[in-house]
């Protein structure tokens, strides 16, 4: 069992609320996860830079790092560090020696998320625990996703919770389990996809992100999700300014969703919803099987 | 009227409340109010009062019921009425997957749609669904009568033993030894009977029977692998 909640905003007046109504929405989804949790957050774009959320045991490591990857780089890079976690932000053009330069520099360090807005905050404990540290009700953004892990066929360990990367700007989280994610796994390594972890759901994300390296569009590579994925899912995705969400055909994994003006958010159960505002004047409805829903700013 | 706020006072107070209602209770007409998708609202009741509930609610609501009236204004989550014995329960809006799971006896009404797995393994139950069903309704249903007023989805009736299955809009595929049948006078008596006391807004012409074809009753080597 796992709790996912998502929310995508139309309206940007509430755009400085969605980490506290994100916050709100995960923590009462702690009865179907309380191994780990985690959040995606689609912040502000800011012109020609870039982040990366990166992630390290022990966040004595960020100290100086700005420094020197400023000096390796010959460019301005800012870390802002929370908990275990840090942004880093930098020239967009840089990105990529960025992370060159990062795994020379702190090569304990784990990338979470690359993008031009997305930020991912994961670790172990209870969903209210997580937020707190990572001060997730204080975030501004457009959109964004949680979720809450009761771990059923691998570790409980910060790099097994969700969300998972699945490219820049990318991210999906799920609630179900894949029967067929050995081989899929094996078949991904042959074609040069690299697979971290044992999880499941890292290897749906690393799927996706072979099937849009393949030119898909995010939509197509879901589609074809349904034919080679085994077993059970309900998948939430983020990209930079869409929101996304699919079932397998079976669909016993419980998932809501509502439609206002303002908003459109997921919940794995109503409850997750009931203090988004005017809840009760909004489209309720439970996602079809098999379907592929999409929204996009 | 007894009013419970589910939010001050809990699901563990509530239900006790409620289960404790005699045969001769005078306290006979309740509302739960904030049950905001709470779990497992008003289950277990076994005595004739009627519960109204101000509002949508989580997995199990009105589970095992009998003889109450369970009246959810706003949609119910997964497993509603699930092994129901008698009584009604009606949602106003929709339910989630497998509501009157396995239900033994008396009424459920769903007013909006119904997900997957409507009337599973159902045992006697009456459900009437004024929207669609999802795929697998009545799944290996037993006895009783499913009445559905929209569509139902894929694998109607899959391994039916001998329930009655009613739809009045289309069905996108039948389950596993499920076949359309006859529908003969006292299968009209009985749909009017159903729509009459559940309040819809449908005549008994307008819909279409489904029942098992009685060839997974008994072991037949085609059908080994």
């Amino acid at each position: 069992m796992c709790g996912i909640v998502g929310l995508f905003l139309k309206d940007k007046s509430l755009e400085p609320q969605l980490g506290a109504l994100l916050t709100d929405m995960l923590v009462t989804m702690t009865d179907r996860g309380p191994d780990s949790a985690g959040i995606a957050i689609y912040s502000e774009d800011r012109e020609g830079f870039a982040k990366l959320t990166v992630q390290m045991n022990d966040p004595a490591g960020f100290e100086g790092l700005g420094d020197e990857m400023s000096k390796a780089l010959g460019t301005d890079v800012s870390v802002e560090v929370k908990d275990t976690h840090a942004v880093i932000e930098l020239a967009e053009a840089k990105l990529d020696e960025a992370r060159a330069a990062l795994a020379e520099l702190r090569p304990e360090a784990r990338i979470m998320s690359q993008g031009e807005v997305i930020e991912i905050y994961k670790e172990v404990g209870l969903p209210a625990d997580v937020a707190k540290r990572f001060d997730i009700a204080h975030q501004h953004g457009t959109h964004g996703i949680g979720h809450t892990r009761m771990a059923t066929e691998s570790a409980v360990t910060t790099l097994g919770a969700h969300p998972f990367s699945t490219g820049a700007d990318q991210c999906l989280v799920h609630n179900g389990s894949l029967s067929n994610h050995n081989s899929l796994r094996r078949k991904l390594a042959r074609e040069g996809i690299k697979v971290n972890t044992l999880n499941d759901t890292e290897v749906a994300a690393a799927y996706l992100t072979w099937k849009m390296q393949q030119g898909k569009s995010l939509g197509d590579a879901l589609e074809a999700s349904l034919e080679d994925l085994d077993g059970f899912f309900n998948f939430v995705v983020g990209t930079k300014d869409g929101f996304g969400v699919v079932r397998d055909p079976i669909s016993c994994k419980p998932a809501v969703m509502a439609e206002t003006d303002q908003y459109v958010a997921f919940g794995s159960e109503y409850r997750a919803l009931v203090n988004l505002p005017g809840i009760e004047d909004a489209r309720v409805w439970e996602p079809e099987p098999a379907t592929v829903y999409f929204w996009k700013h | 009227m007894q009013t419970f706020d589910l939010e001050a006072n809990g699901l563990r107070g509530l239900n006790e409340a409620l289960q404790a209602q005699s045969q001769t209770t005078n306290a006979t007409a309740w509302e739960v109010v904030n049950p905001r998708g709470s779990h497992a609202v008003a289950v277990g009741l076994d005595a004739p009062i009627e519960v109204t509930v101000k509002g949508s609610t989580g997995y199990y609501c009105a589970g095992m019921n009998k003889q109450a009236t369970i009246h959810v204004e706003g949609s119910a989550g997964p497993g509603v009425a699930e092994n129901m014995m008698s009584g009604t329960v009606i949602v106003e809006g929709d339910a989630s997957q497998y509501a009157g799971a396995t239900g033994h006896g008396g009424l459920l009404v769903i007013k909006g749609n119904a997900s997957s797995r409507c009337g599973i393994s159902m045992k006697g139950i009456d459900i009437v669904v004024q929207g669609n069903v999802g795929h697998m309704s009545a799944f290996m249903a037993q006895k009783g009568n499913l009445v559905v007023c929209g569509d139902a989805g894929d694998a109607l009736g899959d391994s039916i033993y001998e329930a009655r299955l009613f739809v009045r809009g289309s069905v996108k595929s039948l389950g596993a030894d499920c076949v359309e049948k006859e529908m003969r006078p006292e299968h009209l008596e009985i749909l009017a009977d159903l729509i009459e006391r559940s309040g819809v807004d449908a005549k008994p012409e307008e819909f279409r029977r489904y029942g098992s074809a009685r060839k997974l009753y008994n072991f037949d080597i085609d059908n080994a692998y």
